[in-house]
């Protein structure tokens, strides 16, 4: 039989048993959780008290817990710190020849096309998916209340994984690339990377079998589900034999969408879901609706990415279904926006304490924006406008960078004073990062949008030309350097936390 | 037992159906289509798939999209960029090159409308020489730059304005601008099917 429809009746089979298995779940009760679970993250005494940037309250059961990974995680931490410098520096220099064609012009390996993917995939691949992997794993011994396991494998899996982020670029630098968008990786370096992957669910895996929590909490099924999602996509979308043409652009977009949606959103969400309520010290607001937006997310982001393709010469029916899944969105962003939101609202006032919840709650609001305004403009009103122009530019940073890049900032400064036992020198250049980051993405995000917008209309106005839409782009591209300037700054400040609390390490192992 | 096996279960069977919808049915209908349809297009020549990898290379896809809106979605008839892009375009592209950004003007069709050799290198190697507003960076490290009275090699191309400066074309820029020239989606299926008959 031909293989493409045993394909067929297979993933069909699967999806459907899945989903018969979920009702019958469902009805036996299993997928519900007890509210009271939601307070399973704060030990007896810790209710009510909020656990703030620094260690000095914490108790010796957690202090073992956070420890117990420690040099994989630092890894992972220093090197994701490493590659975001390097990967904004890239952005930046991609910014400016937007408005400065001619800047680092002469030379073959500076040229915008290169440097453009090079940004990219640093920042996803070196920067994200690690950054994420790092705070995501450092909080799996907290929630199982079990030490991580199969450490050197963790750690093996960073190692191969860097190895593939290098590789990767040094190929894009060299023309060995596969010029797909989001997947330019040249094929043998993303057989690291996937390796790397599935290399990480093992610990992941074996801690929670050894775990005896009655119950996992909300971040573990993030966790749990973005390490099977990740491994699943990346190499179905880089199955070259499968794909070619049009399918293959169908491909493309399902994947590029869905990194996003199944891989660096549930960690980040996941991140939230911890360190919201612990850092406030009152669990989240209502624990049945994160269920809810859970499987909300699961179910529709895996669908939306083909909104990438409206207008284009791809199958009608594909393209709405997209934009029926983007509109859909709305529903698990709704409950999560509600569940972190209303949990900051009335602890607002720690805010003053944490720099760490700064950056958490800036990360949440920004989720809840571009998610909000991703649903609006995949419809085709919108997206008409918004196709083929720098809005949806702007619309990634705000994801990528506004939600996901916060987070994971407030994510490494809970957890490296609490990897290495020491607090941050300087308190004060944490805030520093926030405020300088906060304000650059802001500057970005607007005007981005905005000249992202009235280039759409131009490219739409029958009377208008392309020069139009080219020119009034202009000083809109300007601001956005100083905004990426803005950001490429607190990441230099970042650099200098990350070095300066593990410095005094090197000392004391000098004196040991 | 902590139920784990429900998140597991569950993303599996998300992701499977998933990849059901988008990979799978699209797969099978679009080959369907593209057999059931006549295409305009022919394989690409050895130079041109050269230059279509320079193309690659050089990230020109992040600002040049190559598929044509129909008139609902967009002005890029108005443009002059042709007529709406169908699946059968694109049978002999992979990996595929549709692009989701126009920074710069698509490229469906640049080889109709820019049919002049000389014009893609002058362009390639100093686009504002050409087009004063754009902002496409400029290709000079494919060039050599020869001062000649006459022709140094055929191939050169006088530098308008400066008589005795001559640019000659790299391999890598001689193969793009042979994809570039190549680029005549515009063809009417029909029509080219019933002339290879």
């Amino acid at each position: 039989m031909d293989a493409k429809v045993v394909f067929l009746v297979l993933t069909f089979s699967i999806s459907v048993l899945g989903m018969l298995a979920f009702v019958v779940a469902l009805i036996q009760k299993q997928v519900l959780v007890p509210p009271s679970a939601a307070k399973s993250i704060f030990l007896a005494n810790e209710f009510g008290h909020s656990e703030l940037d620094s260690t000095s309250q914490l108790s010796d059961q957690w202090r073992t817990l956070d420890q117990s990974a420690r040099k994989p995680i630092l890894f992972f931490i220093v090197t994701a710190t490493l590659w975001l410098v390097l990967g904004s520096l890239f952005g930046l220099l991609v910014s400016i020849k937007f408005h400065a064609p001619e800047f680092l012009g002469t030379e073959a390996l500076l040229t915008f096309g290169k440097l453009r993917p090079l940004h990219l995939n640093i920042i996803t691949y070196g920067w994200l998916s690690p950054a994420a992997l790092a705070v995501s794993m450092w909080l799996v011994p907290r929630l199982t209340k079990v030490p991580l396991q199969s450490i050197k494998t963790l750690y093996a899996a960073g190692i191969i994984w860097n190895v593939g982020v290098l590789l990767g670029c040094i190929g894009i630098l060299f023309g060995y690339t596969d010029g797909l968008e989001w997947l330019e990786f040249w094929w043998p370096t993303k057989i690291l990377l996937a390796i790397a992957g599935a290399m990480i669910a093992i610990p992941l895996f074996k801690t929670i079998y050894l775990s005896k929590e009655k119950h996992l909490y909300v971040t573990m099924w993030y966790t749990i589900c973005a390490l099977i999602w990740f491994p699943a996509l990346f190499i179905i979308a880089n199955a070259h034999f499968l794909h070619s043409g049009v399918e293959q652009a169908i491909a493309n977009w399902w994947f590029a969408h869905n990194v996003l949606g199944l891989w660096v959103t549930p960690l980040g969400l996941g991140i939230i879901y911890y360190l919201l309520p612990k850092i406030t010290g009152h669990p989240i607001f209502s624990y049945q609706l994160s269920l809810f937006g859970f499987w909300g997310l699961a179910l529709f982001y895996s669908q939306v990415g083909m909104h990438h393709l409206l207008g284009g010469p791809i199958p009608t029916w594909i393209g709405n279904l997209s934009v029926v899944m983007s509109v859909g969105m709305a529903i698990p962003v709704v409950t999560v926006a509600i569940n972190h939101h209303v949990s900051t609202y009335k602890y607002f006032h720690v805010l003053k304490d944490s720099v760490v919840l700064r950056f958490i709650v800036f990360g949440a609001m920004s989720y809840t924006v571009s998610s909000l305004q991703g649903s609006l403009h995949s419809l085709r009103t919108f997206n008409y406008i918004t196709h083929f122009t720098h809005w949806t530019v702007s619309h990634a940073h705000l994801g990528l960078y506004g939600f996901n890049t916060m987070v994971l900032f407030g994510g490494i400064y809970f957890a490296l004073p609490r990897l290495v036992g020491r607090n941050f020198k300087h308190p004060q250049l944490l805030n520093l990062h926030f405020w300088v980051a906060a304000i650059g993405i802001i500057i970005y995000a607007i005007a981005l949008g905005i000249g992202g917008w009235l280039q759409g209309v131009e490219l739409r106005n029958v009377q208008g030309s392309f020069e139009q839409s080219v020119r009034l782009t202009m000083p809109y591209l300007i601001i956005r350097s100083v905004g990426g300037t803005l950001m490429l700054f607190s990441h230099l400040l970042m650099l200098y936390n990350v070095f300066s609390i593990l410095r005094p390490m090197k000392v004391e192992a000098i004196h040991e | 037992m902590n139920k784990a096996y429900i998140f597991v279960f569950g993303g599996i069977s998300t992701i499977t159906l998933s990849i059901f919808i988008f990979i799978l049915v699209p797969r099978i209908q679009v080959s369907a289509i593209n057999k059931g349809s006549m295409s305009a297009q022919r394989p690409y020549t050895e130079n041109e798939l050269k230059g279509r990898h320079v193309y690659i290379e050089n990230g020109c896809v992040y600002c040049h999209s190559q598929q044509v809106r129909d008139p609902v979605a967009g002005a890029d008839k108005y443009f002059g960029w042709g007529r709406p892009s169908l699946p059968s375009d694109y049978i002999y592209d992979k990996p595929h090159l549709l692009g989701t950004m126009r920074t710069g003007p698509d490229l469906s069709n640049i080889g109709s409308r820019q049919p002049s050799r000389d014009w893609h290198h002058l362009h390639l190697y100093n686009p504002r020489s050409l087009v004063s507003w754009s902002i496409m960076p400029g290709f000079s490290f494919l060039y050599k730059e020869v001062t000649s009275v006459d022709s140094p090699q055929t191939g050169a191309i006088r530098v308008p304005g400066k008589n005795e400066l001559w640019l000659v074309p790299s391999e890598e820029a001689e193969d793009l601008v042979a994809y570039l020239m190549s680029l005549k989606r515009d063809r009417d299926p029909v029509k080219a099917s019933e002339a290879v008959k």
